[in-house]
Parts: structure tokens; C-alpha cells; sequence
């Protein structure tokens, strides 16, 4: 038993940060599964660079993990960690301006040696200059001590040896906040069984981690999180992208479907790519496609032949398909665009999210061409949006956005696993027979003849006698889907490819949230930013204020309700990680002089930010 | 060459390329080409080339003994690309360029259908090069009919990437600078499996490659020459006149020596010392190294090879098969690995199958 005392705490944030390949996604990773066991509600934010193997030790190349845990809802991955761990100086440098005073910092004193210091910038050495006052720094010479505690491992170099320091890290967390070790040293036993002596390291350094923990002096109290009150079932941690996949590998189950992914690889949208490759047991194909356009193609085409047709990119892609979904618009054919949104123009920041499409999802094509739009919130959340998307596309043989992000997809939470009877049926019914007769008076078949409820077109898949007909880009005479150039069919088809989207069903309205009832600002919001303005406005009513928030999973259209609920409000603020585009959108539709507050920085809404901003807000409508 | 599958019970052998398609019953009447006509009104020129090709797809179509039903064309964007609204089988006339890949994602989800691809010199070679090759690569079982006129036609007479030097279009008044790809050459060169080359006007010769390039299973690529009246007429002229096309065309036939020329003036291709390919007197090709024709030949190089016989002049211009290839197919390939996962795991995902994997390997219960 350790001697040492146990303190409690209701939350704390903790972020690693190394050099790429010190394996801080990994100890975080680790870390948030032994977190989650315990218990705790939790949000994670992986940060890393966007080159690949950036020069070792320099600023480029830090990579972080940060989870913030608790006893309560946690709604974001936290502004300011309380503990840092830095594996290097340049870990140290890129970080401690997020660092708020009084905060643990645990240094991995072995790297700071004059020429690494150097090459960050340090004349001096924060460990010991002073600078690092304000700070409850723990030196502790990491490398060397797993190098020491690995010492009969014979078989081992020394950089391999090396290696192995992030699980003494990691043991280290994991005793001063009481996390069990089971789980890491399964996965552990899985990862490296076919490597023994490696496998025996690395537990080892684990296990020489915790013993530091509980004997070294320097630690003088260990910190206990009881678990979060969540509501009943069985829950495991999903980060956003795998979410997306199994969202779509459902939503194909439950329409008794065959999945086909046309896709080419870009981050941060690769991982559903790689996710959906290995499920071809759950009847999904994936083609890795010569481009972006060709991915599109294959799903679309797979969608003529009755397939759910999806494909996944990020927004420079998104700008390479834009023919092709037009095509998809005109061909009303079902088909599922993934957007795992990142900082833009151009290349833009790969690794780093943004709300940077909202705009070219709605806009993004020549004509007049209406795509339904839908985002997640959460990371769990993108398994809904995903469902959903297929629903509307397969409902309304319409191509869907799914807007995801860089924060999303990357970023994890607790997620209780839904039942599979209580997902909804999407089956659909293809057409089987012919619809019309013709001037002759023989039964023929109208590709264009539609569902008077739902103004969706049959589905006339391939192998179907007596439905063989033609479809194309080319403006399609009403019913009859035959080339048409009359001006009045042009009008009359352009509005009703807008009315089918306008008109489409099962969309929710828009919840407000308003605690007091006596809220005169509303706070509405869009996709990724859920947590942090949930955060912000859970902290701004704590400080007695009334303030409603509400937010939007439908884009196009919008809850019907939606104009009614902006103009019941004095004010109305839209945080966006982006320059406002969905201010514009509601500006333009509702007249609604809605207040964009945004941010494109690459990283999601600070809570103190966001509360000040909603403060100032409310002390100028008071 | 192109295998079949073994005979059963005296029924005549299955074309692997057409494996996995439903036949029509054995007696079922025998389909017409008014059949696989649409009722829409065909809107090319005058005199277009695109009319013989589109009478002889349908002439041939009946031949494949397939149902409409399980067949699908897919085209780009140019005149060439209306094709598949005048066949009354299933169709998609998609954008520019883009027919190969919207063709893969069909052929690779649906084994039951006979695709094919039509597409023009700017939409194969231009804007949708990239597919093209890539298809090519993946052999993917689709057949690809690239009617070539050496122009735009449907942007109204601008070069093409088959165009001439020189050749004077209303984008190159002053002559086009721009070097032409070889389509046969371009398409050995990207891995393809089954290359050849035919014309508009030759009705039987079109079907006879129709027909090769059906019963392959892979990617077909089959360039037919095609005359643009409005805007660039004439441009295969030198091989359509009687006499001047026995002294060019060069007919490639599997077995035989590569000759060209009437029989009076008959030339055999023989391989000179170091390599390079001539044409010699027929007499005097005896003893020396005469090029035979072999379409199954796994190394291309000799059909790359024939491919260079062409030139701008048209002085030889070979025509037929130049190559034909077994090779594993992409979307067999593909639909064998989900086949597989899915036998493996004892047949189609059940609701528990589907609860596992989103539970995935790590959770745990809140009661
Ligand atoms: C994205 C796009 N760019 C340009 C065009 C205009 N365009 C249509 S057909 C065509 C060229 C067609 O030439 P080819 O493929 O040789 O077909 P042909 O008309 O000669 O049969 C062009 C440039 C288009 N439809 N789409
Ligand atoms: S422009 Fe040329 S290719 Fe096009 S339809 Fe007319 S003749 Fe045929
Ligand atoms: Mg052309």
C-alpha cells in the first residue's frame, strides 16, 4: 500500500506532448481507453503535424493528445490543460502558452540538453532558469530511467530501449489518477505478442512508470475521478471517423443494401477509407479510385446499379467532385458525400479543423442544384449523421453532404452503443414494373415519374426487365426523362429538383434549450462547435445569466421552425469556425440580423472565449 | 487470347467476358436489332460516321444472346457520347470524361451486367485520360468504344489530342503545334489487356472486333476510326478509297506474318538486325526474321511495336486485334475478397453481427 495520500477532484485535462515520433497519440490513446473503463465522461483532441516524419525535436514536429475527463458531462476536450506532460523542448515550447499558472508540467529532463534546447530557441534551460516558477514542474529523467529499468532486456538496443518511454509515461499518469493498467497491458499483449522481448519491455516500463509514481518522493499524492452519472447501457469511446463509418455500414444493414465506397485518400478523411477496407464482412466494397472525380464516379455508378453509393474526402476534394454531384443532382440517383472538413483554401491546414464548406456544400456547382446537407455534432454523433444522410439519400434519390471536421474526426468520446433493433429500417423499394403508357397506348417505363409525397423519381436499377431507359446530365423532360430542351419543362424541372429538397420530411425542429424561459439571446450553432458553445453557455448560466442555445443538425433545408425561433429573440448569436457562413445562409433566407462570431485558427472554440464573447452580447441587449 | 468457359452438356461455350450474366432462355425468340433500338430520333450530321457504328452495335447487340436488361452503356460528353440514348438497354449519358470510372463502380457492384463505355477523342484521351489509363490498368471488365475523328465535334471543330501537327481547327488557325497521342499505343502502354483498332465504314470488320472485344473479360479498348463530315472531313480518307487502303492498311491477324499491299505488291514486316520493324518485298522476306502476329503474346512489345507503324501520312495503318490477354480482372478481384469475408465469417452480416462490430473490443456497462 502506498503511504501517499489520495486526493479527490471532480475534473482534470491532461495533455502529452512529444516529438512525432515519441508515440503521443498512442499514451493518449491508451490513456482515454483506461479513462474511459473507469468511468469517467470524457473528450479527446489528437494534434499532430502535418508532415509526416517533421526533423526530430523541432517545433514542426510536436504532436499532442489532449483529454479532459470528469465526474460530470464533459462537452469539450477543455481549454487549458492541468497537467502537461513534454517529452522534449520543443514538446514544452509549443505548448506552454496554453498552460495556465499553477498547472503540473512533468518534463522529460533527459532531452533537454543544450543542443536540443537550442534548437528550439532556448538559450537558457526552463527547468531550471526560473521561467517555469509559476508551474508545478516535476523533472523526472524519463528516457533514462526506462532505459535503466530495462537494463536485462539483452536483446534490446538502446534505442529501442528509448522507445518504450512513453508506456514509463504513461504508467506514471495512470497511477496519479488511479487508472487501472489491464486494458493497456492487453492491448499491449495483442500489439506485440509475436515480439516477446519487446512485449516484456514495454510492459515493464509501464509497470517502472507507476512504481515511480508511488515511490519517488517528488509525487507526493495521487488524484481519484469518480465516474461520470451517465444514463444506463453499454458504452465504449468512438472517435468521429470510425463513427462515420460504422453510421454508413449500419444504415446500409438496416436497408438490406450493399455499401460501395469510391474514394481517394486526403486527411482527415483517409481513417473511414481505411475503417470501411476492413468491412468487407458487413458487405462493403471500397475502391481506392486514380482521383477524386473517379471516386465519385464509382459511387455513383454503383448507385445506378443499386448500391449505397459513398464517397469520403475533405474540401479540396469536395472541389474536384463538384461536376460530378451535379450530375448525381441531375440524375436524382442516392449518393453520400462525406466532407471530413479542414482549414482551407487550397491545401490549407490538413491536420487542423475548420467549418470551411458549409458554403461550398450548398453552393459549390453550377445551376441551380440543391443538395440536403446534414452535420454531427459530437464525435459519437457522427454515427446519427451518417444514418441519417443515407435515409435522405435514399429516400429522395438526392446526393448528401455529411459535413464532418478535423475535430470531429479525430477527436473521441463515450458513446452508448445503440441497439440494433431500435436503428430504423431504411429499406427502399426499387422499381419493378412499368409506370405509364404511351402514345400507342403499350405500358412503358417514366424514369422521371414521381412519388406525389416525396417528388423522389423510381429507382430503376440495371437487371430490371422492362425498365430499360436512359438518364443523363442533360435536362430530362418531365416524366418522361427523355433530352429536353423547352423552356417552361427547364423551369419546371429546376423547381421541382428544389421543391423535392425543400420538402424533405423527418426533419426535426430546431430544440431550444432555455433553462429559465427568460432567455432574450440565443446562441445557434452548427456541427463541431456543439461542445464548446454547450460549455460556454452551461458556464455563462452558472454565472447567473439567462442565454438559450440551440443547434442545427440540417443545413439544407432547414427545421421548419427555424425562422420563427431567430426572430423570437432580441439577439442572435452564430459562433462558426469559419467567416461566417452560416450567418450568411440565415441572413439570406430568415432577414435576420444574426452576430457571426468566428475563428479559424485551426483549433475549436476556446469555453472562456466563447463565454466572454456571450457575455459581451448580453450585456449589450440587457 | 480470350478464354471461355468449359462446354456443358454439348451448350455452346460462355465467353468469359460475359461470365456471370444471365443468358435469355435458350428459347427465347431470337432478338432483332429493332429491338435494341430506342425510340428516340437520332440527331448527328448528315453523314456523320457515329450512324454506321451506332447500326452496327445494334446489328450486333442480338448476338451476345444477353437480355437488354443486363446491359448498360455509359458515356461521356461529345456527339460520340449520345450513343446510349438510341439503344434501348439501360444508359447513362454522364459527364465529360468521366465514363470509366461511373463504368467501374457498375461493373464492379453488378457482375450480371455487360458494360460498356462510349467515348470520343477528347473524352477518353483529353479531359478523361486519367480514367482511361487507370481503367486500362485495373482491367476492370468493361468494353470501351473510343470513336476517334481526330476533332471536337460537339464544341464545334476544335483540335483534339489526336489531331495532326499542323492540322488547321478553329482553335489552331495557324496550324496545331500540339504532338497527337497514339490511342493504341497510349493503351499498351497503360497495361491493357485487349487493344484494337477498326473503322466506321467497315461493317463486318466493326462487328468482327465488336464481338472479340465483348467476349473478353477485362478492360477492351476498341479505337474506331470515325469520320467528322462537318469539321474534319476526310481524315481517314487514305485508308476508306478501294485502292489507296490495300497499300495501307496493315491486317492484323493472329498466326500470320504482318503483311501489307495487293497481292502484286505484297510486303511482309520482318525485324531487322537490332531490332527495328520494316516492310520488305514479300519475296525477299525469306530467310529473315518475319514478324508473326500474336495477339496472346504476355510481353506487348510487339504489339507496341505494330502500333508504330503508324504515322500522320497513313503509309501503314494497322487494324484489328493487337492484343488480347488473360489477365485477373479488377472487379473479380474485388467482389472475390468481399465474397471471401463474408464466407468466411458464415454468410451475409446478421443484426448481431452488426451489434459486434459496434461494440466494438473495448466497452463497458453503466447500469
Ligand atoms: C467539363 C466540361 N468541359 C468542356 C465541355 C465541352 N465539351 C463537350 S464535348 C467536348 C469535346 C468532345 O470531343 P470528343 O470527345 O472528341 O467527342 P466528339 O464530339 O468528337 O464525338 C467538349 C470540350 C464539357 N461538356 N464539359
Ligand atoms: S459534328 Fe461531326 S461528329 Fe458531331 S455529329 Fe456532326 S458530323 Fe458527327
Ligand atoms: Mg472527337
Amino acid at each position: 500500500m502506498s503511504s501517499k495520500t489520495v486526493q479527490k477532484l471532480d475534473r482534470v485535462v491532461i495533455r502529452f506532448a512529444g516529438d512525432s515520433g515519441d508515440g503521443m497519440q498512442l499514451t493518449g490513446d491508451r490513456f482515454t481507453s483506461e479513462t474511459a473503463a473507469m468511468g469517467n465522461d470524457l473528450s479527446t483532441l489528437p494534434n499532430f503535424p502535418a508532415e509526416i516524419r517533421a526533423p526530430q525535436g523541432t517545433l514542426p514536429g510536436v504532436s499532442s493528445f489532449q483529454l479532459h475527463f470528469a465526474d460530470h458531462e464533459v462537452l469539450t476536450p477543455g481549454d487549458a490543460p492541468d497537467v502537461l506532460v513534454a517529452m522534449n523542448p520543443a514538446a514544452l515550447r509549443a505548448n506552454l502558452a496554453d498552460i495556465p499558472r499553477g498547472a503540473t508540467i512533468i518534463i522529460n529532463t533527459d532531452e533537454f540538453s543544450k543542443r536540443a534546447l537550442a534548437k528550439v530557441g532556448y538559450t537558457e534551460n526552463p527547468v531550471d532558469d526560473g521561467s517555469l516558477e509559476s508551474f508545478h514542474v516535476h523533472p523526472v529523467p524519463l528516457t533514462s530511467i526506462t532505459v535503466d529499468a530495462l537494463a536485462a532486456f539483452e536483446g534490446l538496443s538502446r534505442k529501442e530501449k528509448e522507445r518504450a518511454k512513453n508506456m514509463f509515461a504513461l504508467g506514471l499518469l495512470s497511477w496519479m489518477y488511479t487508472r487501472p493498467t489491464t486494458g493497456t497491458e492487453a492491448f499491449l499483449t495483442k500489439k506485440f505478442g509475436a515480439h516477446p522481448e519487446i512485449l516484456e519491455a514495454n510492459l515493464t516500463a509501464l509497470r517502472a512508470g507507476w512504481n515511480y509514481g508511488e515511490t519517488t518522493e517528488d509525487f507526493a499524492s495521487s488524484y481519484e475521478i469518480a465516474p461520470a452519472v451517465m444514463p444506463a447501457g453499454t458504452y465504449r469511446n468512438i472517435t468521429g471517423n470510425i463513427a462515420l463509418a460504422h453510421g454508413l455500414v449500419a444504415a446500409a444493414h438496416q436497408a438490406r443494401l450493399p455499401l460501395v465506397l469510391g474514394s481517394y485518400p486526403i486527411t482527415p478523411a483517409s481513417d473511414i477509407l481505411h475503417t470501411l477496407s476492413a468491412l468487407k464482412r458487413h458487405n462493403v466494397t471500397t475502391m481506392q479510385a486514380e482521383d477524386e472525380i473517379a471516386g465519385i464516379g464509382i459511387a455513383l455508378g454503383a448507385s445506378f446499379g443499386g448500391a449505397i453509393g459513398v464517397t469520403t474526402t475533405s474540401g479540396p476534394g469536395v472541389a474536384l467532385k463538384s461536376e460530378m454531384i451535379g450530375l448525381a443532382v441531375s440524375l436524382e440517383l442516392p449518393l453520400v458525400i462525406v466532407d471530413v472538413q479542414r482549414g482551407g483554401p487550397s491545401t490549407g491546414l490538413p491536420t487542423k479543423t475548420e467549418q470551411s464548406d458549409l458554403l461550398q456544400a450548398m453552393f459549390g456547382r453550377n445551376g441551380e442544384s440543391p443538395v440536403p446537407i446534414v452535420a454531427p455534432s459530437t464525435p459519437s454523433d457522427c454515427f446519427n449523421a451518417a444514418f441519417e444522410a443515407v435515409r435522405i439519400a435514399t429516400t429522395y434519390r438526392t446526393p448528401v453532404f455529411l459535413l464532418s471536421d478535423g475535430y470531429l474526426a479525430n477527436g473521441s468520446e463515450p458513446w452508448a452503443v445503440p441497439e440494433v433493433s431500435d436503428l430504423p429500417d431504411l429499406r427502399v423499394e426499387f422499381a419493378s414494373e412499368p409506370n405509364g403508357v404511351d402514345d400507342k397506348g403499350e405500358q412503358v417505363f417514366h424514369p422521371f415519374l414521381r412519388d406525389p409525397e416525396t417528388l423522389a423519381r423510381p429507382w430503376a436499377v440495371p437487371g430490371t426487365a422492362g425498365l430499360e431507359h436512359r438518364i443523363g446530365g442533360i435536362e430530362k423532360a418531365d416524366i418522361t426523362g427523355n433530352i429536353s430542351y423547352d423552356p417552361d419543362n427547364h423551369d419546371k424541372m429546376t423547381r421541382l429538383r428544389a421543391a423535392k429538397v425543400a420538402g424533405i420530411a423527418g426533419i426535426p425542429d430546431v430544440v431550444v434549450e432555455d433553462p429559465s424561459g427568460d432567455a432574450r439571446l440565443l446562441v445557434l450553432g452548427w456541427g463541431s462547435t456543439f461542445g464548446p458553445i454547450a460549455a460556454a453557455v452551461r458556464a455563462v448560466r452558472n454565472a447567473g445569466h439567462h442565454v438559450a442555445s440551440a443547434h442545427l443538425r440540417h443545413l439544407n433545408p432547414f427545421p421548419a421552425n427555424l425562422g420563427e425561433v431567430l426572430r423570437s429573440y432580441d439577439r442572435v448569436v452564430v459562433p462558426e469556425m469559419n467567416l461566417g457562413q452560416l450567418s450568411m445562409l440565415l441572413r439570406a433566407e430568415f432577414l435576420v440580423d444574426v452576430r457571426p462570431h468566428t475563428s479559424v485558427r485551426g483549433l475549436p472554440f476556446s469555453t472562456v472565449d466563447l463565454a466572454d464573447v456571450i457575455l459581451t452580447h448580453l450585456e449589450e441587449v440587457s | 487470347m480470350t478464354t471461355t468457359q468449359p462446354t456443358t452438356n454439348g451448350v455452346a461455350a460462355r465467353p468469359s467476358g460475359l461470365a456471370g450474366i444471365p443468358l435469355l432462355a435458350p428459347d427465347a425468340p431470337k432478338q432483332t436489332k429493332r429491338e435494341f433500338t430506342s425510340d428516340q430520333e437520332v440527331r448527328w450530321c448528315p453523314g456523320c460516321g457515329d450512324y454506321a457504328i451506332l447500326a452496327a452495335v445494334q446489328g450486333f447487340l442480338p448476338e451476345l444472346g444477353l437480355k437488354r436488361e443486363n446491359i448498360t452503356f455509359v458515356s461521356g460528353i461529345g456527339c460520340s457520347s449520345r450513343f446510349p440514348y438510341y439503344l434501348d438497354t439501360y444508359g447513362m449519358h454522364s459527364i465529360h470524361g468521366r465514363a470509366p470510372s461511373i463504368a467501374t463502380g457498375l461493373a464492379t457492384s453488378r457482375p450480371d451486367q455487360n458494360v460498356w463505355v462510349v467515348t470520343g477523342d477528347g473524352d477518353a484521351l483529353s479531359i478523361g485520360g486519367n480514367h482511361l489509363i487507370h481503367a486500362l490498368r485495373r482491367n476492370v471488365n468493361i468494353t470501351i468504344l473510343l470513336f476517334n475523328n481526330e476533332i471536337y465535334g460537339l464544341t464545334k471543330g476544335q483540335y483534339s489530342p489526336t489531331s495532326r501537327v499542323g492540322q488547321v481547327t478553329k482553335s489552331t488557325p495557324f496550324g496545331s503545334v500540339d504532338r497527337p497521342f497514339n490511342p493504341v499505343s497510349l493503351a499498351l502502354g497503360a497495361e491493357a489487356t485487349f487493344v484494337a483498332r477498326t473503322t466506321d465504314t467497315d461493317r463486318k470488320h466493326l462487328t468482327g472486333i465488336l464481338r472479340a472485344a465483348a467476349e473478353h473479360r477485362g478492360t477492351s479498348l476498341v479505337e474506331i476510326y470515325q469520320n467528322c463530315p462537318i469539321f474534319n472531313d476526310g481524315a481517314f480518307e487514305l485508308i476508306k478509297d478501294r485502292t489507296e487502303q490495300e497499300a495501307r492498311i496493315v491486317h492484323l491477324i493472329d498466326g500470320e506474318p504482318v503483311q501489307v499491299g495487293p497481292e502484286d505488291d505484297r510486303k511482309t514486316l520482318v525485324r531487322m538486325p537490332g531490332g527495328r520493324l520494316k516492310f520488305v518485298p514479300a519475296a525477299s522476306a525469306q530467310g529473315m526474321d518475319v514478324v508473326v502476329h500474336d495477339t496472346g503474346a504476355e510481353d506487348a512489345s510487339q504489339a507496341f511495336a505494330l502500333s508504330r507503324l503508324d504515322s500522320p501520312e497513313m503509309t501503314h495503318v494497322p487494324m484489328g486485334i493487337f492484343r488480347s490477354v488473360s489477365r485477373p480482372t479488377y472487379d473479380d478481384g474485388v467482389r472475390a475478397q468481399v465474397e471471401a469475408a463474408v464466407s468466411t465469417a458464415g454468410g451475409p452480416a446478421t443484426d448481431d453481427d452488426l451489434a459486434e462490430l459496434l461494440r466494438g473490443r473495448d466497452t463497458w456497462t453503466v447500469a
